[in-house]
């Protein structure tokens, strides 16, 4: 295993590093050097051209968008320069207060659920990283509502979550709790049920991740510590969290990335109720530029996110990286 | 494992408690998990007054089909049509997303050529790209190209991601060189060489991709729900937005729609359970 880590990867002794360790050899292209010069661009030409038209093209061209008062159903788009984006930092214009509004749910949305998407899929990931019986079933089960796509689990929710004839305010009745919270219609109970409705949706893709990261990390260690007198948490916090580092950063990025593009759980179960509290940021933009046809607005609040979101992700990279270094 | 034996015996008794109290634990998560999905398919045989009975039962009184030959037979909502566009579109990009990406990431992996690290690292910086900023251009494109409100544009556009190319080439990366040279020793181009020793390899790969591509397209929601505007071109999960538009409260017709959009995913999902976890589990360990 050791020796496939090769040049690149300088000096990566000492902690455990099961992600790296697992990722097979990324040297150059390999003994076999000769081939004609266009070869490997052949390969890659279906792709490609692919890749050009429906990613980097549009890539620039919203730039391009966002730069006009482009609105679809109209003949001519007239450049207006940065106003798009001006308007959006000036209260009061038609689109800041719709876009702050649906920053404020994505960011709420974000905060509420990240937390959770990284706890308790780790705890269940631990609960199943032992060798016990029936644990191909458990984990199936547990994963068996990712494959549903979020429009089945939105109606589906949708009705158990109803206020006066669903399963979970019935239940809640018989447990002597309010038997009629207005679950999809009233904050801040739609948050609870939008951050609920997404961890049970996608509690099983996470746990995959930190299941096969924990499995990764060598039994010795374990052994080792349990030798320095390390009990389950001691063994927890100096062998499986610094053994899960190297995934975590991912997994937070990713999450983070995945909540803050949250759609189609505030589009069926709440069409953003109450009033517009729970429409999303992704919401906002794709009734902005595909149903009003604002695709100047649009463009323009979708790079506003996005540039919201890479700060977000390089301070997560930068956050992990740090704690690595000082704990060397 | 190899806990020292003489203390094995003076737990045991904890040991067992311990046991059984995970199997509680892990069987209310279980609970919580399956029984949303029982209920779905109960309600689905209910009729409308009695889906919205309280209290709710777990037991269909009459049972009846009838809420699956409503939404079958009415013309506001086609679901066969739906599940047909839905099936046609999974297919197709799923094939073309195996397609395109494994001859894209063959040269990736295996061959050394001007401009490879480039056109690698743009690949990769489009996988940090929010796909948000992409929406609206692709739309003007899909718009020019005349693909609106037809098939093709949940077909082709949504085959450019970067995942497969990175899933392809992590796996041809790990293949021993000595199979290549072997054959280029007997004289084959590297177009046999791809198909005749790489791609049989690649099989296993392979259809871990195309059940994950299926099972993306089969579920993708937000494009297909602005793109796809007349109903009978609409694939299920749009058709899912349309039928609780066209029917707020009746419930038995909802989860008979949802249970017909879920059938084939949870089958391939009960069939072929390993391959789809341990693919997004090996997609996860890339980062």
């Amino acid at each position: 295993m050791t020796s496939t880590v090769q040049a690149g990867a300088p000096s990566r002794e000492g902690a455990p590093r099961p992600a790296g360790a697992s990722r097979p050899a990324s040297g150059p292209g390999g003994r076999i050097r000769q081939q004609g010069r266009f070869t490997p661009w052949l390969f890659l030409l279906p792709y490609l051209a692919l890749f050009g038209v429906f990613v980097a093209l549009p890539a620039v061209l919203g730039v391009w968008i966002s730069l006009h008062n482009w609105d679809y159903t109209l003949p001519f788009q007239p450049f207006v320069g940065v106003d798009n984006y001006v308007d959006l930092f000036t209260s009061g214009s038609t689109t800041s207060e719709v876009f702050w509004n649906s920053m404020r749910a994505t960011a709420i949305f974000t905060i509420g659920s990240v937390p959770f998407l990284l706890t308790v899929p780790l705890a269940v990931a631990l609960l199943m990283a032992q060798k016990f019986r029936g644990r191909n079933f458990f984990r199936a089960v547990y994963f068996a509502p990712y494959v549903l796509g979020v429009a089945v689990v939105a109606v589906l929710w949708r009705f158990l979550l109803d206020s006066n004839i669903g399963l979970v305010n019935y239940y809640a009745g018989l447990l002597g709790l309010p038997d009629n919270t207005a679950w999809t219609t009233s904050t801040p109970a739609a948050w609870v049920a939008l951050i609920g409705v997404t961890v049970w949706w996608t509690l099983g893709f996470n746990a995959v991740i930190y299941l096969a990261a924990l499995q990764d990390i060598p039994q010795e260690l374990y052994e080792a510590a349990r030798v320095d007198g390390a009990g389950r948490w001691g063994q927890f916090v100096n062998v499986t969290l610094p053994g899960l580092r190297p995934i975590l950063s991912f997994i937070t990025i990713t999450t983070l990335i995945a909540s803050a593009n949250m759609f189609g759980q505030s589009y069926l179960m709440t069409q953003g109720a109450p009033g517009r509290e729970t429409r999303t940021a992704i919401y906002q933009i794709a009734e902005t530029g595909l149903r009003s046809y604002q695709m100047g607005d649009a463009a323009a609040m979708s790079y506003v996110l996005t540039v919201f979101l890479m700060i977000l992700s390089i301070g997560v990279f930068w956050l992990f990286r740090e704690r690595k270094e000082k704990i060397r | 494992m190899t806990a020292t034996t003489s203390t094995t015996r003076r737990v045991s008794t904890g040991s067992r408690v311990r046991t059984a109290i995970k199997y509680v634990v892990l069987s209310l998560l279980a609970l919580l998990f399956i029984s949303p999905l029982i209920f779905m398919v109960v309600t689905s045989f209910k009729t409308g007054a009695d889906a919205t009975a309280v209290p709710p039962s777990w037991i269909p009184a009459p049972f009846t089909t009838q809420a699956y030959e409503a939404i079958l037979g009415s013309g506001n909502t086609p679901v066969l049509r739906w599940f047909a566009n839905s099936m046609i579109a999974a297919v197709l990009n799923s094939a073309l997303v195996v397609a395109t990406a494994s001859l894209a990431a063959y040269p990736l992996a295996r061959m050394d050529f001007r401009g490879k690290n480039v056109v690698f690292g743009i690949i990769i910086a489009t996988l940090l790209v929010p796909p948000v900023i992409l929406v609206i251009p692709n739309y003007l494109i899909v718009s020019e190209l005349g693909w609106l409100n037809s098939i093709v544009a949940v077909i082709i556009p949504t085959a450019a991601g970067a995942f497969g190319v990175f899933f392809m080439r992590q796996f041809f990366v790990s293949l021993p060189h000595e199979l290549e040279e072997a054959a280029r020793l007997d004289g084959a181009n590297r177009w046999m060489i791809f198909t005749k020793v790489v791609l049989p390899l690649a099989r296993p790969a392979m259809a871990t991709l195309a059940l994950l591509a299926f099972l993306t397209n089969w579920n993708d929601f937000l494009w297909p729900v602005y793109v796809l505007f007349n109903t009978e071109v609409q694939t299920l999960p749009a058709g899912l937005s349309t039928l609780q538009s066209a029917n707020a409260v009746r419930y038995d017709l909802l989860m008979a729609g949802a249970v017909i959009a879920s059938l084939p995913v949870l089958l391939l999902y009960v069939l072929l359970q390993r391959f789809i976890v341990e693919g997004v589990s090996r997609s996860g360990l890339k980062g």
